[in-house]
């Protein structure tokens, strides 16, 4: 049996959109296989959880959320992010969470918000009179197909040559214009796919699982599971983004 | 106006005629097409003018019990149907009370109007109701509403253009309301649960109110009733919950039979019997009774209303099929899943359960919000699942990552997307003298009471009330 420790970046303020169910798909993905994930929340004005760090998630929430997370964000844990990144540590940052982690995000009204640039990228809000980036979205990435549901005002735009997640073949990822949808820069991933995403496209949660064992238990090797139910669920998503968008 | 009512009427006739539904908003649109400032014109003839009723969860229930409380005082209030709670809906119900000439009845006298959350703004400045009453705010369908501080915003805005002449009535336990009503043109009156001894959960995964509405600030709560509803105060700015001037006072769940709570006045102290269960319920009930009161009723009127109130439409219904009782309750955003999944876990039985997760419009598109719903709840007390409606494969994953489908004893357990296969099914896995729970979401609700009502187990929507 081998111990992982995920650290969850605010989850008492940037849990939207059932971000919840990407850290239970992970926690039980590695239970049923007789492994344990510890979670470690860090909450506003904490320190940075005394722990050797496996895997982060940061989630998404409402702009007003996110503007009281992201002084505490940059000015406390910035640093020790970026080394885990450049360590290889796998790291999920959904919606909100992709933004403040990007360079900067300029909202519709009042000051850009500055990120922690671990990716590449910044995004732009058009204002509230232009129509949210919302529906079924399908992406097709190095593993197959990602499906969920996006829901989003800001528009990201990938810089100097920032791998994406994937492809869009659905709906309209980063900003609807050039098909990208997330950024990936080491281990670090970043989408706007929610729905929860990890529960319905199990092939990316064991990959990021995969990533998290090698760096510490280069043996294990992660047993298959009976993912029958998990791949009805993503095919009814395809189905739906088809008939929807 | 004369030509929208009748253009209202002959579409009303036409799509029960034709079995097209209740007929309950068509003809509304159709008339609001002919007359756009139809509801102003009608809605000013009430002689009482008009209570609305809106928040993201227990409108319907609310008004079923203000109906109930005003019935028992033999006033007859015209009601817009269940679920047709934007403004064409609110058209349909004033036309099927007006004369060819435009004309209201002059028995119609007083109106409740359950309105659609983000509706309201429109609504309100259409209808200008006398009292308005603002049950609560929690996250739902964000696809369609956006985020929950977007209609918070739309609220505050809609409440600061009240005539002054009105009244609002507000729940003084949810922070995003009293913010709301903070800047209201017209007088408020708060509601709210003084009991320290009601039941609480601690602060819920799905709570919408982390950050202080008007300042950003942390909340504090010293106590969580449901959802981000309890007493709070801001760590920075001045909002705090307000004492409110009509209280529930020791508060007593009762499982699956309902409850009981002393309502108390400035001037007047009753005991109220809920027949529904949940503390969502006593909020409802504890709603309906402020608004009653606020319509010159004694409390012991609120008693007696709310103890003859019926479950509204797919809210808790029970009904008997082949000897087995099937209660439908309606569960459509995180915080309503969350009480349903903690009512029925009061009962004493093993449970037999369909849930029903549909995506369509009226739902919402997006099902993410399962996750944030406490399903573990019901950890070791399932006997039989099925899972039904377009989605079931979402909700089935849900509860298998909720570790619900394995285990030492596993329940029987099936993913059917069909709604009168699954019910059959999850039927006949209920043995007889049990109970079957149907979980449904908005749509789905519809589905499966059209089909007890093809059964002969319920009557058509339309011809209830």
């Amino acid at each position: 049996m081998a111990t992982l420790n995920l650290v969850h970046l605010y989850p008492t303020v940037l849990n939207l959109y059932g971000d919840r169910g990407n850290i239970t798909t992970l926690s039980r993905r590695c239970a049923w296989r007789g492994h344990e994930l510890r979670v470690h929340d860090l909450n506003m004005g904490e320190a940075f959880p005394e722990v050797e760090v496996d895997l982060v998630f940061i989630g998404g929430d409402q702009d007003r959320e996110q503007g009281v997370v992201v002084d505490d964000l940059r000015r406390g844990h910035a640093t020790r992010i970026e080394a885990l990144v450049a360590d290889a540590v796998p790291l999920l940052a959904v919606c909100g969470g992709y933004q403040l982690l990007q360079k900067y995000y300029r909202p519709a009204e009042g000051q850009d918000l500055v990120g922690l640039g671990i990716f590449d990228a910044h995004t732009l809000h058009p204002g509230h009179e232009v129509a949210r980036r919302v529906g079924n979205i399908v992406v097709a990435w190095e593993r197959g197909t990602i499906v969920g549901f996006e829901n989003h005002g800001g528009r990201t735009f990938l810089e100097g040559g920032t791998a994406p997640l994937g492809t869009v073949l659905k709906g309209f990822g980063n900003n609807g214009e050039d098909g990208t949808e997330g950024a990936r820069v080491a281990n670090a991933f970043g989408t706007y796919v929610h729905g929860s995403l990890l529960p319905k496209n199990p092939e990316l949660a064991d990959y990021i699982l995969q990533l998290a064992f090698a760096r510490r238990y280069p043996d294990v090797s992660l047993a298959a599971l009976d993912d029958g139910l998990e791949q009805q669920a993503h095919e009814v998503a395809l189905v739906r983004a088809q008939e929807r968008l | 106006m004369i030509l929208a009512v009748g253009a209202a009427k002959a579409t009303s006739v036409l799509t029960r005629t034709t079995g097209r539904g209740g007929g309950t908003a068509l003809p509304g649109l159709v008339a609001l097409h002919v007359d756009p400032h139809l509801v102003e014109k009608l809605a000013g003839q009430l002689a009482e003018g008009s209570v609305l009723i809106t928040g993201t969860n227990g409108k319907t229930t609310t008004s079923q019990m203000l109906e109930s409380i005003l019935r028992s005082a033999g006033l007859a209030p015209l009601r817009n149907r269940s679920g047709s709670n934007l403004l064409r809906g609110i058209a349909s119900s004033l036309a099927g009370e007006a004369g060819v000439l435009g004309k209201l009845s002059d028995e119609v006298r007083l109106a409740l109007f359950e309105v659609d959350e983000a509706a309201m703004p429109g609504i309100l400045r259409a209808v200008k109701p006398r009292r308005a009453l603002l049950l609560n705010l929690f996250r739902d369908q964000l696809d369609r509403y956006g985020e929950v501080a977007t209609v918070a915003r739309l609220w505050k805005d809609a409440v600061a253009a009240l005539d002054p002449s009105a009244q609002v009535i507000a729940n003084a336990d949810d922070p995003l309301i009293v913010d709301a009503v903070s800047g209201s043109a017209a007088p408020v009156t708060f509601f709210g649960i003084e009991s320290t001894a009601a039941p609480t959960s601690g602060m819920e995964h799905a709570s919408d109110v982390k950050a202080c509405p008007r300042c950003g600030g942390a909340m504090q709560f010293d106590v969580v009733f449901l959802g981000h509803q309890g007493h709070y105060s801001c760590s920075h700015c001045d909002l705090r919950r307000p004492t409110p001037e009509v209280s529930a006072r020791e508060v007593v769940l009762d499982g699956l039979n309902g409850s009981k709570f002393v309502l108390r006045t400035a001037t007047a102290e009753t005991e109220i019997s809920v027949p529904l269960p949940g503390l969502y319920n006593v909020y409802n009930a504890l709603a309906a009774s402020a608004g009653a009161l606020s319509l010159g009723l004694s409390t012991e009127r609120c008693s007696a209303g709310i103890r003859a109130t019926r479950a509204a439409f797919g809210r808790m219904e029970r009904l008997e099929v082949g000897g087995r009782t099937v209660q439908v309750a309606l569960a459509k955003n995180p915080t309503g899943l969350n009480e349903i999944v903690r009512t029925v876990a009061t009962s004493p039985e093993p449970l037999h359960l369909l849930v029903m997760l549909n995506d369509n419009t009226a739902d919402g598109h997006d099902v993410s919000w399962i996750w944030d719903a406490d399903i573990e709840l019901l950890g070791g007390r399932l006997e039989s699942v099925c899972f039904a409606g377009g989605r079931a494969a979402d909700m089935a994953l849900r509860f298998k990552y909720a570790d619900l489908l394995d285990g030492k004893q596993p329940p029987k357990w099936s993913v059917i997307f069909d709604t009168e296969s699954a019910f059959r099914q999850a039927l006949a896995w209920t043995p007889a003298g049990a109970r079957l729970f149907i979980i449904p979401t908005y749509t789905a609700m519809l589905d499966v009471r059209g089909l007890l009502t093809r059964a002969g187990h319920l009557r058509a929507y339309w011809e209830e009330g």
